[in-house]
C-alpha cells in the first residue's frame, strides 16, 4: 500500500467514526482541538486501524500530539506497517 | 513528619533541593540522590508507624515481584499467550487487592490498617503493570521501578506520574540548559503553590465559614456563599499542594505533570474534567475510559457509541468517586458526574443547536454559567452538605 492510498484510507475512517466530511480537506488541523475526535472516537479509530491495518496501537502508546492531524495519524501508521 | 504542611518538611527541602541543584547545574544525574532522600523522607512520614510502615513495605516488594515476573514470563511466552494473559489477571488482582481492600475495609472499620499514599502508589503500580502487558514497556530495572513508586514529592497525594515519561527523565542528567529550565520553572510553581495552600486556602475556608454566619434568615443564600467557599478552598488547597509537589519534582529533574489548569473558567464538563486533577482524570481515561470503551465496542456490548461512551461515562466516574472513599457522598458525587459527562457528550453530537451556536460569544457565557453551576453543585454533593443531611447520616 503506497501512501496516498493509506491516506486516503485513513480519511475514509475518521469520516465514518466522526460524520465529519470535511476532515479530508485539512491534513494537519488538531483533530481534538476541533472537537471532530474525542476520547471515544480514539478509541474507535484504533480499533479500526488495527481492523483495516493489522496495526495495533495500545491506547495509551502515543501521546495525544503524536496522532491529533490526519497527516501524524498515517505517519503513526507507516511506521509500523 | 507530615509532608507539605510543617516547617520541618519545609527545611529539610532548602538542602534537597540545593544539593539536587548542584548536581543539576554540574550536569550529573539526580536519580541516585533522589531516591536516598526518598527513603529518607518516607522514613521521617512513617516515623512511629511501623504497622503502616510494614504494609508499604509488603507491598512495595509485592509490585517490584510482579512487575519483574510479568517482564520476563511475557518476554518467554509471547504476551499474547494463554499463560501470559493468565499470569496478567493474577498480576492486576493481586495488585488491586491492597487498594479494593482498604477502602471497603474502612466503611466498617476507620482504623483499618492502610498506609498514607496507598491511593496514589496503586495507581502508579497498576498503570506499570498495563504497560508491560501493552509492550509499552520492555525493560525496567527493579530500581528505577521502586524509585518511580516512592519519589517523594508526589508520594502522599501525587499528581500521578506517567511511568515512561518518568523512566526517560532519570535515564540520564539533562543538559544544563534544560535543567535550569526546569528548576527555576520549579521554584516559581513552589512558590505559587505556597501562595494558593497558605494564603488562598484559609481566605477561602474564611469566606465558607464566616459569610454564612452573617446571613440568619436567608438559609438558600447561606447554601450558596457557603459552597462557593468550600469550592474554592477545595481548588487553592488541593491545586496549591499539587502546585508544590510539581515544583519540587521539577527541582529534583522530573517533569511532574500538572494537576490544575484554571478549572474555573471551563465551559463544559468535560472541560472542567481536562482542567481538574487532570493527572486523576487523564489516568482515569487512559486506563478505564478507553480500556472499558475498547473492550465494550470490540465485543459490541452495546447497540451505539453514545451508550458505550456513556455507559463508560458512568463507570470511570462512579469508580473515580469510590476511590475517593465508599460513602453515599462520594458515589452520588461520581454518578453525578457520571451522568453530566454522558449529557454534556450527548448534547455535544446530537444538539444541531448546540453546533451551531458553540462559538457565539453568548452561548459560551450560558455555558460557563450552567457548568460552574453544576461545578459548585457537585462539591456540595463532594464535601457532604447534601446527600449526608437527607438521608441523616449527620
Amino acid at each position: 500500500m503506497d501512501k496516498s492510498q493509506l491516506l486516503e484510507r485513513v480519511i475514509e475512517l475518521v469520516v465514518d467514526i466522526t460524520g465529519e466530511d470535511e476532515v479530508g480537506e485539512e491534513l494537519d488541523i488538531d483533530l481534538f482541538e476541533e472537537e471532530i475526535l474525542d476520547s471515544m472516537a480514539a478509541i474507535e479509530l484504533l480499533l479500526a486501524i488495527e481492523d483495516a491495518f493489522g496495526v495495533s496501537i495500545a491506547p495509551t502508546e502515543l501521546e495525544r500530539e503524536e496522532m491529533n492531524t490526519i497527516n501524524k495519524i498515517v505517519a503513526r501508521i507507516a511506521e509500523r506497517l | 513528619m507530615s509532608f507539605y504542611t510543617e516547617p520541618a518538611f519545609f527545611i529539610l527541602l532548602i538542602p534537597i533541593v540545593g544539593f539536587a541543584a548542584y548536581l543539576g547545574v554540574s550536569e550529573k544525574r539526580i536519580a541516585p540522590f533522589g531516591l536516598l532522600v526518598s527513603f529518607v523522607m518516607l522514613g521521617l512520614l512513617f516515623s512511629g508507624q511501623a504497622a503502616s510502615a510494614l504494609f508499604l513495605i509488603a507491598f512495595l516488594v509485592m509490585t517490584l515481584v510482579l512487575g519483574q515476573l510479568c517482564l520476563s514470563r511475557f518476554q518467554n511466552w509471547g504476551k499474547d499467550s494463554p499463560q501470559a494473559l493468565m499470569l496478567y489477571r493474577i498480576a492486576l488482582g493481586l495488585q488491586l487487592a491492597p487498594i479494593v481492600i482498604y477502602k471497603v475495609g474502612v466503611v466498617f472499620n476507620p482504623s483499618f490498617l492502610g498506609f498514607i499514599g496507598i491511593s496514589y502508589i496503586s495507581f502508579k503500580a497498576i498503570q506499570v503493570l498495563i504497560e508491560i502487558r501493552d509492550g509499552l514497556i520492555d525493560i525496567l530495572s527493579p530500581i528505577e521501578h521502586l524509585y518511580y513508586l516512592i519519589f517523594f514529592p508526589v508520594f502522599t497525594s501525587g499528581p500521578i506520574l506517567r511511568s515512561r515519561a518518568f523512566m526517560s527523565d532519570i535515564a540520564q542528567a539533562l543538559p544544563r540548559e534544560q535543567y535550569l529550565d526546569r528548576l527555576y520553572r520549579g521554584l516559581g510553581w513552589f512558590v505559587l503553590g505556597a501562595l494558593y495552600t497558605f494564603v488562598g486556602s484559609p481566605l477561602a475556608s474564611w469566606f465558607m465559614w464566616f459569610v454564612p454566619e452573617t446571613l440568619n434568615g436567608l438559609p438558600a443564600l447561606a447554601f450558596c456563599t457557603k459552597v462557593l467557599g468550600y469550592g474554592l478552598d477545595l481548588f487553592f488547597d488541593f491545586a496549591g499542594y499539587s502546585d508544590m509537589a510539581m515544583g519540587l519534582g521539577l527541582t529534583l529533574g522530573i517533569d511532574v505533570p500538572r494537576n490544575f489548569r484554571a478549572p474555573f473558567v471551563a465551559l463544559d464538563i468535560k472541560d472542567f474534567w481536562d482542567r481538574w486533577h487532570m493527572s486523576l482524570s487523564t489516568w482515569l481515561r487512559d486506563f478505564v475510559f478507553m480500556r472499558f470503551s475498547a473492550f465494550a465496542l470490540s465485543k459490541k456490548l452495546f447497540s451505539s457509541r453514545n451508550t458505550t461512551a456513556s455507559i463508560g461515562f458512568m463507570i470511570n466516574m462512579v469508580l473515580m468517586g469510590a476511590w475517593h472513599g465508599i460513602t453515599p457522598d462520594y458515589l452520588v458525587y461520581g454518578l453525578y458526574h457520571g451522568v453530566g459527562l454522558a449529557l454534556t457528550n450527548w448534547i455535544q453530537k446530537n444538539w444541531k443547536f448546540y453546533k451551531t451556536h458553540r462559538h457565539d460569544t453568548w452561548f459560551k457565557v450560558c455555558e460557563w454559567l450552567v457548568c460552574m453551576v453544576f461545578v459548585f453543585f457537585g462539591f456540595a454533593l463532594f464535601g457532604g452538605f447534601v446527600v449526608t443531611p437527607i438521608l441523616g447520616l449527620s
